[in-house]
């Protein structure tokens, strides 16, 4: 089998002069099925058996539980607006089937935009195709909202790769964070489609001033139910269902910064939030699978236990902070913002998209802090301005985004200065040895300055 | 410094675990939960406050007394280290003794064990002037081919410093002088005698004046035992060196045990160490094994006119850079002297007996050898015939040296000078399928994603596979868990590849030499060569004086 393999790759090679593009997606095709029969040649003899091709498959790994929950929950939130098949099992098939048929197209296009940007530059400079878009090709479909159009993921993956990443050098040389990168593309690009409260459930529309439906249900569903009724279960149907009485579209945290913590508990429970039941980002939402893979990032070494920590803390201390200056009692005319101050600190783990930013996001290992005390201070001030943002940013209640970008600008300050500290402790070290000798030798010294 | 820094920290998690405490009060409200915050912190502050002043009295009381707080937890607050670190030993005593907690043992198959045998199959033995760092590249040889030489005789010297004599090693014919590129000397080969004559040296007394001392060990050849930090270069004979280094066990994989080696030469080392401590104003310092569940030698614990420390941790806690750091580092005009165990011992017996001591204890270890053993030789013997019917019939790689920082070579390869291993592996040049997601055999690594972690006991048949390609420096976390010096290894290489000459300085370059970031590069990620890049750094450093 692997002989075979072997020969058929080297069978099918393209000629490197002719056609570098080919070469090169040969290239990576090829090391990503065999690891190449390179040797150590100078240095060392042996090499630890862990590669960049490893370590990043470790995150593309820790992601995919929240792939799996992600694509249940796309067609539960559908479902559930509709007020249909409101059990977990309920309609299972209808469901994973109504969130595959979002989420496959998105992972595609990622894939196919991100990895072509890669190839093509890896073929221009003439290097072998790196593995970075691995991860943030993981990462993006997960943190953008399922009814995305393709066109705009397109655009914002091309944008993050070729002036995030490619201008700057390639992997390991970005500033800012990619998969981050093309979200705040869309973000600022984009806006109605990345923020408020419509774009979080897939398949609703609105069809007057705050009458929403359920989308019409397109030829892909048809062939679906054609095989569902075949085996006799339930089907999509035509589509076009009135949503459920008191429909809100919105996250919790959309709630929460207008009508504070009363606001989220009328529509959604404690539970629900923990678990994930709800709208949101296709993989931000399920809070014990981000922390089951935050685990397993942290025991393989992955990624980096100092800045979740301190992510924790920072967030903690903002939390107690806002807590501290909001309001006791509120009036029939206080403004929302008082009332999302006043939501207690804790309560914030379970809304929004702080674990999944402190697990997967701040913790890239190019664009954060590199070195351990600079990781305490970087993740500190992710948890601390992310939740600043979240709460007192008046036009939009999350803040994860920003704020590690904003610290990934400056992760190599907080290096720099590290390093002074380094280099300044060095300094101090020679001169208090030198000190010393000049002691325990005064005599020598004495007939030094005697010449 | 870092007793403060320690305490600071228990400070800090103290106070977080007040504020979290004062938050679990969901009756309260807002506001109520900031005062009492902000009244904890006031408190615990205070408390914290009164804590590190009594501790800070503390500290100037045991300094007045010349007791070092550290070493022996006199301080109020406990240092992280205290709590968290590993045990001394028992037989420490009251020698100092410094716990490294970074590090990783590589553990190999082929591990040599039993007694010492003479190597009698080994007839040529090479001096290769590439051995001594810091020599101009073409060195003036004072023989020729054929010349008889005894052992002892000078055959060749450095244009820079012609004093100094390198010898050599046996009495013999000389049969060839090879050159490598650019011409220059790689190799002075001599067929060794069976019968071995000396030149007999008048030894000065290990008492003399300094300058004496210097000038009979360069005239012997003894000046070439001798490295000096910074470059591990020889040492310029006009710089009184400011302390001298001996680091009594090597930790590298499959390195030697130097209690073996100095079994039967306890005198010898102890002659070698007063010699040195009359050649530094400083002091000698030993580093001792504190691995072990016994106590190493006598000859290095009872050994006389040098200062000790035990080190207890994992590779590198055995290279004398490491421990040249954790005692007194080296920086700016500082220089220091390193020996190995084997060079006190030859040091030593020159002036015992007058003539020079070329005989080397070398581990034949590694998976590819038929049986692991010591063999007692020459300095610079035939790799090939050291290894004579002791070799499977694998495609290997031979180094001399240890798998991390030796040098490959030929079958007519010559043991490098200051080597005390000879290392076989099997080369890796083959294909692994996915083998960076599934591999498919057990292989070194510091990394939880290998189930090596389970296995802490396993010795591991590598091979010479790089296991990956190389990339740009991506991972940030992985030196850091194998370095045990406070240097930021990252940066210090990414400074050396711009030729930053003021930043690499202060982040310590002059500290390192290659092995001692040899298991930082062995871990890498992203298989940079950082032994190289280090060198380079360490060459431009030199070139700018």
């Amino acid at each position: 089998m692997k002989k075979a393999l072997l020969n058929f790759f080297e069978r099918i090679e393209p000629d490197k002069e002719k056609s570098p593009f080919l070469h090169t997606a040969y290239d990576a095709f090829f090391t990503f099925a065999f690891t190449p029969n390179e040797v150590t040649a100078k240095g060392v003899h042996i090499r630890d058996g862990m590669d960049l091709k490893r370590t990043m498959v470790h995150v593309v790994l820790a992601l995919q539980l929240l792939y799996v929950f992600g694509t249940y929950n796309i067609g539960d939130q559908h479902f559930d607006a509709l007020g249909m098949y409101p059990g977990v099992f309920e309609g299972l098939h209808l469901k994973i089937f109504y969130g595959l048929v979002k989420i496959l197209p998105i992972f595609v296009v990622t894939h196919l935009v991100g990895l072509g940007v890669e190839f093509y530059y890896a073929a221009k400079k003439g290097h072998a195709v790196e593995e970075g878009f691995l991860v943030s090709g993981a990462l993006i479909p997960l943190i953008m909202p399922p009814d995305i159009p393709l066109w705009i993921l397109t655009v914002s993956i091309i944008f993050a790769v070729v002036i995030g990443k490619e201008a700057f050098g390639g992997t390991g040389m970005n500033i800012l964070n990619i998969a981050l990168l093309a979200r705040v593309f869309v973000f600022f690009a984009y806006p109605t489609y990345i923020s408020g409260d419509e774009v979080w459930i897939a398949g609703i529309e609105k069809i007057g001033p705050g009458m929403y439906a359920g989308q019409e249900y397109g030829a892909v569903y048809g062939v679906l139910d054609s095989i569902f009724g075949a085996f006799g279960w339930a089907t999509f149907g035509e589509g076009q269902q009135a949503v459920i009485d008191g429909f809100t579209g919105a996250t919790p945290l959309g709630l929460a910064a207008k009508g504070g913590w009363e606001a989220v508990t009328q529509y959604y429970t404690v539970d629900q939030m923990w678990w994930g039941n709800i709208p949101g980002s296709i993989g931000e939402t399920s809070k014990p699978l981000i922390l089951l893979g935050a685990l397993f990032l942290i025991l393989t070494k992955v990624a980096d236990w100092r800045i979740m920590v301190s992510a924790v803390v920072g967030f903690v201390a903002c939390g107690l902070m806002i807590n501290g200056i909001a309001p006791d009692t509120f009036g029939p005319g206080t403004a929302g913002i008082f009332k999302f101050m006043a939501v207690p600190w804790y309560y914030h783990f379970y809304m929004g998209s702080f674990f999944f930013a402190m697990a997967f996001m701040a913790t890239d290992p190019v664009t954060a802090a590199s070195t351990g005390t600079g990781k305490w201070i970087y993740g500190f001030f992710i948890g601390f301005v992310g939740l600043i943002i979240r709460i007192l940013n008046p036009a939009y209640p999350e803040g994860w985004m920003l704020a590690i970008l904003f610290m990934n600008v400056f992760a190599p300050l907080i290096d720099h200065y590290v390093f002074e500290a380094n280099v300044n402790r060095r300094a101090k070290r020679q001169a208090a040895i030198a000190a010393a000798r000049a002691e325990s030798a005064p005599v020598a010294n004495e007939a030094v300055a005697a010449e | 410094m870092k007793s403060i820094l320690n305490k600071a920290v228990l400070t800090a998690s103290g106070f977080l675990f007040a504020c979290e405490l004062s938050a679990q009060n969901e009756a309260a409200s807002g506001s109520n939960i900031f005062i009492y915050t902000l009244v904890g912190i006031a408190i615990v502050l205070f408390f914290g406050m009164l804590i590190n002043v009594a501790d800070n009295l503390i500290g100037i009381e045991a300094k007045q007394n010349n007791i070092d707080v550290d070493e022996n937890g006199l301080a109020f607050l406990p240092g992280l280290n205290h709590l968290f670190g590993g045990k001394a030993p028992s037989y420490t005593g009251g020698t100092p003794v410094t716990i490294l907690n970074r590090g990783h043992d590589i553990l190999l198959e082929g591990e040599a064990s039993g007694a010492i045998e003479d190597a009698t199959q080994v007839t040529r033995v090479a001096v290769q002037p590439p051995n001594f760092l810091g020599l101009q590249p073409i060195p003036k040889l004072t023989v020729a081919v054929g010349d008889t030489v005894k052992a002892g005789d000078q055959v060749f010297f450095d244009k820079k410093m012609p004093e100094v004599a390198f010898v050599a090693p046996v009495s013999g014919e000389v049969i060839e002088v090879n050159r490598g590129a650019k011409r220059a000397i790689s190799e002075i080969v001599i067929l060794a005698d069976k019968e071995q004559k000396y030149r007999q040296f008048d030894t000065p007394d290990a008492s003399a004046d300094r300058g004496a001392l210097v000038d009979f060990l360069k005239e012997s050849g003894a000046w070439a035992l001798l490295r000096q930090r910074p470059y591990n270069v020889i040492p310029d004979p006009a710089v009184t060196p400011r302390d001298i280094f001996v680091s009594t066990f090597d930790t590298a994989p499959l390195a030697p045990n130097n209690d073996l080696v100095v079994a039967g030469q306890e005198a010898a080392f102890q002659q070698g160490i007063d010699v040195l401590a009359r050649l530094t104003d400083g002091q000698v310092h030993l580093g001792l094994n504190g691995n072990g569940d016994a106590a190493p030698a006598a000859a290095f614990t009872d050994a006389q006119n040098a200062s000790k420390r035990f080190f207890k941790g994992q590779h590198p806690a055995g290279n004398v850079g490491v421990q040249l750091h954790h005692t007194a580092p080296v920086g700016g005009t500082d220089v220091v002297w390193t020996l190995g165990v084997q060079e006190v011992i030859a040091l030593g017996n020159l002036f015992l007996n007058g003539r020079i001591d070329s005989t080397r204890v070398v581990g034949i270890v590694g998976a590819e050898v038929s049986e692991p053993k010591y063999v007692r030789t020459y300095a610079g013997a035939n790799v090939g015939e050291l290894l004579s019917g002791n070799l499977s019939d694998n495609k290997v790689r031979l180094i001399s040296g240890d798998v991390l920082s030796g040098l490959a070579k030929a079958e007519n390869g010559y043991l490098n000078f200051f080597d005390d291993q000879l290392t076989v592996i099997a080369e890796g040049d083959y294909y692994e399928m996915f083998g960076w997601l599934i591999p498919s055999s057990l292989r070194p690594t510091i990394s939880n994603t290998f189930p090596n972690f389970l296995l802490p006991e396993v010795k591991f048949e590598a091979d010479t596979n790089t296991h990956g390609e190389k990339r740009a420096f991506v991972v940030t976390n992985d030196y850091e868990q194998v370095m045990p010096m406070d240097v930021y290894t990252q940066q210090l290489m990414k400074s050396i590849i711009i030729n930053d000459i003021e930043r690499m300085e202060g982040l310590g370059i002059l500290e390192l030499v290659e092995e001692d970031v040899a298991l930082c590069e062995f871990v890498c990620v992203s298989k940079q060569p950082l032994q190289h890049i280090l060198r380079q750094g360490l060459d431009l450093m030199r070139e700018q004086g």
